[in-house]
């Protein structure tokens, strides 16, 4: 928790009770100043934008709809028990008419909420987040430790690197479609396709960075190494990898950044559950709320992006060693 | 003597490093033998290729011609029983201090000792560069002669044949250096280790070793004379600063790097030189006056 609120700037309250007046305004005073400066700029110009919508949403608008939201998501929870509860009065009736009947429950099919959208794209978020870092990692470390290798991959890695999502995911979606057919999947295929497409884009800068970290191990430590005569496998435990751990990070925290908002270009655009979908049928829907309700999306991914990145940046300074490239 | 000569003996040594504009010849026909359990110093410039002698024993560069053999071996690869103390440390940055001791003895004695006595050994050898105050601590916690001491540590552990050191006490203060060089006198009698030692440090070199070998200017830099120190061990640096005879080295190892192998004073290097060898010049100026006045003393 205290490093959680170091994290989040807030540590120059707690540390020391005492705190000068200028640290409390830097960590506290100045980002206040700015929220504030924003929210006006916002509803000033707000207020002179129309669109066929209606007057674009000012701060009082979009707060409306985030209540209304919550609401709205509480309702159909209780919806939903409410369905269930009905479910089982009615068979144990059944029961209790004919001890043999057969009962069955039936799932609730009601639309998702504002907050099984966001649930949905953590999950898919951080699946293809994984799962890219799995490849690229050690993929990193083999380019890294092998010069011709790297000669040889680097065109390609440049050549794909730069791809937007947008492109791969008809390819993706097509290829998914022919190649994923089962009849009971354990994933829903929209899944699958956010997932492939996230991991696509994003592990690139992984890949990178740690073929960097590795390459650039100094020499000084390849000589240690080398007199000890450590084993291959000793050498990259106790060399390759800690040495190459603070670049890896950059490039995790890159690809988690990249990551999000693949997926959500993903989801508004293949139609997958998810924040990106919410966007998207909000967008189709076109009543008077849905800008505001859009505005409030638009504001939670950037907030989940936010927390994300500095998600990582708590597991960077928790493995790594150096913690002095754990500034920002 | 019961030692077997030509413990090491580097023939014909020649390297050349490959560079943007051509090959750049290094060394040039070095050649030296050492015996075992002897303490050799190589003096030389700054840039004339005493590291690289260095790292060719340690089998981290390869000779382009001539080569190394320890005991009859050919040195073709590093290896623990050389055991290297680099000009910069070299820690493991993620590692503390006993950690990193710890990564060279478990190499070394992972099969023949136990839990314990590797434990017992690493805190011995820190204690020995007196380091066991901060052995937990990591190398960006302390300062760079502690640094260099953990180095030290990790070298002394691997209990090399052959002890290799890369201008060891360079970053120490005068009073640490002066404790740590009595100690590798010690310890160096104690374990009959054969050392090369890179110095600067003219009273180092007369102090610590059998031989003092002084390499001549780059580039093709070479074996230039061969000083062998005759003086009684113990050695006592108080008791030596009156010596007639330890002056005597001193003068000569001094006049060799300041007469005989004066540097052609290029822009460049002058700047970064200057201040070193107007202090060496005045040394060596005092040095002879010493000399002076004490032979005058005995002519009266
Ligand atoms: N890997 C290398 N590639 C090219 N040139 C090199 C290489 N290593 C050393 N040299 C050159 O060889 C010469 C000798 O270098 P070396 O490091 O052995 O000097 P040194 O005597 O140890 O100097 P110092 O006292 O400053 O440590 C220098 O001119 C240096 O530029
Ligand atoms: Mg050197």
């Amino acid at each position: 928790m205290s490093q959680m609120i170091a994290t989040l700037g807030l540590g120059a309250l707690f540390e020391n009770p005492r705190a000068s007046l200028a640290k409390l305004s830097k960590a506290v005073l100045l980002p206040l100043v700015g929220l504030l400066v924003f929210l006006f700029i916002w509803e000033v110009g707000a207020k002179s934008i129309n669109t066929s919508l209606g007057v674009f949403p000012g701060p009082k608008a979009v707060y409306e709809q985030s209540v209304n939201l919550i609401n709205e998501h509480r309702a159909e929870r209780t919806r939903e028990q409410e369905f269930y509860d009905r479910q089982e009065e009615r068979n144990a009736k059944k029961l209790a008419k004919n001890p043999d009947a057969e009962v069955k429950i039936r799932p609730y099919t009601g639309a998702p909420t504002f907050f099984d959208q966001i649930g949905t794209s953590l999950i898919t978020v951080m699946s293809g987040f994984i799962l890219a870092s799995l490849i690229a990692i050690p993929g990193g470390i083999m380019i890294g430790l092998n010069q011709q290798l790297y000669s040889a991959l680097n065109p390609l890695i440049q050549l794909f690197k730069p791809i937007s999502p947008l492109a791969w995911l008809p390819l993706v979606t097509m290829v998914v479609s022919a190649v994923y057919v089962s009849d009971d999947p354990m994933f829903a295929k929209s899944f699958i396709t956010s997932l492939i497409t996230v991991s696509l884009c994003s592990l690139w800068p992984t890949l990178l960075n740690t073929a960097v970290g590795v390459s650039s191990i100094s020499k000084d430590l390849q000589n240690v190494s080398q007199v000890l005569r450590l084993s291959w496998m000793t050498h990259i435990i106790k060399i390759v990898l800690p040495s190459s751990i603070p670049m890896m990070f950059t490039g995790l925290r890159l690809s988690l950044g990249i990551a999000w908002m693949v997926l959500i270009a993903a989801e508004m655009l293949a139609q997958n559950p998810g924040l990106g979908k919410f966007v998207w049928d909000e967008f189709q829907n076109g009543s008077s709320q849905s800008l505001s309700r859009i505005m409030v999306a638009v504001l939670v991914i950037g907030l989940i992006g936010f927390l994300l990145d500095r998600c990582m940046l708590l597991l960077q300074r928790k493995v790594s060693w150096d913690k002095n490239a754990v500034t920002r | 003597m019961s030692i077997p000569p030509n413990h090491l003996e580097l023939t014909k040594v020649e390297i050349e490093f490959p560079t943007p504009h051509g090959p750049f010849k290094a060394l040039q026909d070095v050649n030296l033998t050492i015996n075992k359990g002897e303490f050799v110093s190589l003096i030389g410039h700054s840039g004339c290729g005493k590291s690289t002698v260095l790292n060719i024993v340690a089998g981290l560069y390869q000779a382009t011609a001539g080569g190394v053999l320890l005991d009859g071996k050919e040195v073709n690869a590093p290896g623990p029983e050389r055991a290297v103390v680099f000009q910069n440390h070299s820690l493991l940055p993620w590692l503390t201090a006993y950690e990193n001791v710890e990564l060279a003895v478990k190499q070394v004695f992972g099969k023949s000792k136990t839990k314990a006595e590797m434990r017992d050994w690493i805190i011995h050898n820190l204690s020995l560069v007196h380091m066991e105050h901060a052995m937990h601590k990591r190398p960006d916690e302390i300062s760079g002669g502690m640094k260099q001491r953990v180095g030290i540590a990790r070298a002394l552990a691997m209990e090399p044949t052959v002890l290799l050191m890369d201008e060891p006490f360079g970053a120490l203060d005068a009073l640490t250096r002066a404790h740590l060089q009595d100690s590798l006198m010690e310890i160096q009698k104690e374990l009959n280790n054969t050392v090369i030692m890179i110095t600067h440090d003219v009273d180092e070199a007369v102090l610590l070793s059998d031989r003092i070998v002084m390499m001549t200017n780059g580039p093709a830099a070479t074996v230039g004379e061969i000083l062998s120190i005759d003086l009684p061990r113990p050695r006592n640096r108080i008791q030596l600063a009156d010596d007639a005879q330890y002056n005597h080295y001193r003068h000569e190892v001094l006049s060799f790097l300041y007469e005989k192998q004066r540097k052609p004073v290029d822009a460049e290097e002058a700047k970064e030189t200057a201040v070193t060898e107007k202090k060496l010049a005045q040394e060596l100026h005092s040095s002879s006056s010493e000399e002076k006045t004490k032979s005058a003393e005995a002519a009266a």
